[in-house]
């Protein structure tokens, strides 16, 4: 008999080899199967052997190792990881909305239901739309995109609008540098999204729903097209979802390469086909959204944490986590860390444990210097604030912001002065235009910061840098502008060498904390 | 995409004009997509996964199509980074400058590919902010196909082939 291989189909994966193995091992004379990736991602590409024991891992192989492999030679050695679920690096994990990802083929959508897909949205058929919208809202779930914006109260509001057509888009732009998430989830186990897209129309009456997915991500644009066609051939989405009545059709939207239209806004112009322009609200998308109609707008882990609420209860879910923070969150660790990948855990669990414990230190064995929580528009924390807990208030209480959940690790060779240019520069380019604190603030605030660096009016800079921030944060339409000043000073408030300023100097202009990184929605991001 | 002239990166030299086949093509991809709900975007990039690019004389084809002003499509094709307005060249190398490619000496490779392809007119050295690929990297993509690991050594080798 031959033996059963699985070699992950994720991007990652196929970005240091995956496609050459699988076609190694297929040519041996292997039953190669194609999962998502589990997430370890310092191992792919992560080859799992079906034994009497389980899936035995064997790490970053190449097509030369597949006789070895297959032969068995290679289960002596380091290359061999154990049984892949006993992995202490998950076994470690809560994964509640990635329990599939990397277990089953992406497409199967047989085996999504044995590994409990489908029993949500199948729960939530049979309930009003109220009653799922309250599970919702008793599950304390919020929006993973950044804001953090509580999920049942959006849902309630378009739930309760009247209109024509009502619509449920799903935000899978995920510009933020260090963000890889959504991109596994929709590599992985794209039914989760799907399904936790047609509980919200239900839930909401809406009948049609987009995914607007990046440019960037050929691989999850290509498996979510198959899922969804799949997904309507099963009946699944289409004019009667499960046979229920509800009618609900879906697509995917390609975006063009425009960091802002990550904004739900500038998201929704974009889908309109039109310059991806932030609007201003009021209105806010859940009165009047896609087409000027009601929107539910959510991130892709926001709707895919939905079918293990629907599944398992409101209750079940807000048992996990803290403080406000409720359920569990799938962070990323990225950058310059040994151990990088997906690391679903509870709310509340400390950067410490993620960056040492999970991330093992720096790739480059160098100490780390800082890490950046949060994509490009979030703080950069020393180890000396790892303590701190992954939680919504907490961190804007420190004046940073968990985001989307990416941790970049920077080892001792960063130049903070360099990253807080680069958060201008990048702000600059990435601008919709709308605004001149934006537009021109971040023009300046690169001019400003060259000056500091070459010690140019260092002092009369750095007064003109706080007053540039101040004027971004409180003057932006959006955060794209009002949140470009927390990288920046928070670079400057832990690393003021990098700027060549004394620490004391330093503390004068930072004492003055943004509004915006202290209050505790945080920030100007929903 | 043999008939059209390869062009550097700059200065870019105007495109070759749009012959009365291609425009017949783009009305077809545009007609078909017409009944969508906010076609305008599915259509520019159909046009360039078909022609490589938006031709300035595809831009009054589709305003017509999808019953839009040249100024609203001209508008929305500038916004985006992907709809590009001259002919692709052989090769492109699109390398991540994001903060966490940063972390892992992006700027390294950036600045020796830019180097490398400084003068070349088959290769185009273009950057883009994350890939998605943020634990791997410096990542990039060499003629479409998602690549980690990208140093300077690594981008020779992976590029031995090409010309120029
Ligand atoms: C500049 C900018 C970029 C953003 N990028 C994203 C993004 O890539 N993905 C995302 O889900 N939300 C992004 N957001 C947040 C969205 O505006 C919005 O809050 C979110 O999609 C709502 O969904 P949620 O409540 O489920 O988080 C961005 C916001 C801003 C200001
Ligand atoms: S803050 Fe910047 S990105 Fe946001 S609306 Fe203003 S100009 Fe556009
Ligand atoms: S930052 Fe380079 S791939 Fe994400």
């Amino acid at each position: 008999m031959s033996p059963v291989v699985w070699v992950p189909c994720d991007a990652a994966a196929v970005s240091v080899g995956a496609d050459a193995v699988a076609d190694a091992l297929a040519a041996a004379g292997a039953t190669v199967r194609r999962n998502g990736s589990r997430g370890m991602l310092w191992l792919e590409p992560l080859v799992e052997v079906e034994t009497d024991r389980g899936r035995v891992g064997y790490a970053n192989l190449e097509p030369g190792d597949v006789g070895a492999l297959l032969a068995g030679d290679l289960d002596d050695g380091g290359r061999c990881v154990g049984v892949v679920d006993e992995h202490p690096w998950l076994a470690r994990q809560h994964r509640v909305s990635y329990t599939r990802v990397g277990v089953i083929e992406p497409t199967d959508l047989a085996a999504y239901r044995e590994h409990g897909g489908l029993a949500g949205l199948e729960r939530a058929l049979t309930l009003s739309a109220e009653d799922v919208v309250q599970e919702v809202t008793d599950s304390g779930l919020r929006g993973r995109g950044g804001a953090g914006f509580p999920a049942g109260i959006k849902w309630e509001t378009v739930r309760t609008a009247e209109a024509d057509v009502k619509f449920v888009c799903c935000n899978a732009d995920e510009g933020d540098s260090g963000t890889f998430a959504d991109r596994m989830l929709i590599e992985g186990d794209p039914f989760t999204l799907i399904e936790g897209m047609a509980i919200a129309a239900a839930a909401t009456g809406a009948t049609e729903g987009f995914v607007y997915l990046r440019s960037e991500y050929p691989h999850a644009i290509r498996t979510l097209r198959r899922a969804i066609d799949i997904a309507y051939a099963h009946g699944v989405l289409g004019a009667s979802v499960l046979g229920s009545g509800h009618a609900f059709d879906l697509d995917v939207r390609v975006g063009a390469g425009a960091y802002i239209c990550g904004e739900e806004t500038s998201m929704l112009d974009s889908l309109e086909g039109r310059r991806g322009e932030v609007r201003a609200k009021p209105p806010i998308p859940a009165l009047q959204g896609l087409f000027g109609k009601p929107t539910v707008v959510n991130n892709v882990l926001t709707l895919s944490a939905v079918p293990m609420v629907l599944a398992d209860g409101g209750a079940a879910y807000a048992a996990l986590g803290t403080g406000r923070s409720r359920g569990t969150q799938v962070f990323q660790l990225g950058g310059n860390v040994a151990q990088g990948g997906i690391v679903e855990a509870d709310f509340g669990i400390t950067l410490r444990e993620l960056v040492e414990d999970f991330g093992g230190g720096t790739a480059s064995g160098a100490p780390v210097k800082a890490v950046q929580v949060g994509g490009p528009l979030g703080a950069y924390l020393p180890p000396s604030r790892f303590d701190l807990p992954m939680d919504y208030e907490a961190f804007a209480e420190a004046g940073a912001m968990v985001g989307h959940g990416g941790i970049v690790v920077f080892d001792d060779t960063m130049d903070a002065g360099a990253m807080a240019r680069f958060a201008m520069e990048f702000c600059a380019k990435e601008s919709c235009g709308k605004c001149t604190p934006c537009r021109v603030g971040s023009t300046r605030g690169v001019e400003v910061i060259d000056r500091i660096r070459a010690g140019t009016q260092r002092e009369a800079n750095l007064v003109l840098l706080e007053d540039l921030c101040a004027t971004m944060t409180k003057g932006s339409l959006c955060a794209m502008g009002g949140l470009t000043p927390m990288p920046v000073r928070s670079a400057l408030e832990h690393f003021p060498e990098d700027f060549g300023v004394p620490a004391a100097q330093a503390d004068a202009v930072t004492d003055d904390m943004p509004e915006s990184a202290t209050s505790t929605d945080g920030g100007a991001r929903p | 995409m043999d008939d059209v002239p390869q062009r550097g990166p700059s200065p870019a030299p105007a495109p070759a004009p749009a012959d009365a086949a291609r425009a017949a093509a783009v009305r077809a991809l545009a007609e078909e997509m017409a009944g969508m709900r906010g076609p305008l975007l599915p259509v520019l990039h159909a046009v360039v996964a078909e022609h490589g690019y938006v031709h300035d004389d595809d831009v009054p084809v589709i305003a017509d199509v999808l019953n839009l002003s040249r100024a609203d499509v001209v508008g929305v094709v500038g916004f985006y980074h992907d709809f590009r307005r001259t002919p692709p060249t052989t090769h492109r190398v699109s390398l991540c400058r994001a903060e966490a490619c940063q972390a892992r000496g992006a700027e390294t490779t950036y600045a020796a590919a830019t180097d490398r392809w400084a003068a070349s007119t088959e290769v185009e050295v273009g950057e883009v902010f994350c890939l998605g690929n943020c634990a791997l990297g410096p990542s990039g993509t060499l003629d479409g196909a998602l690549h980690a690991r990208l140093t300077p050594e690594r981008l020779d080798a992976l590029t031995e082939g090409w010309r120029a």
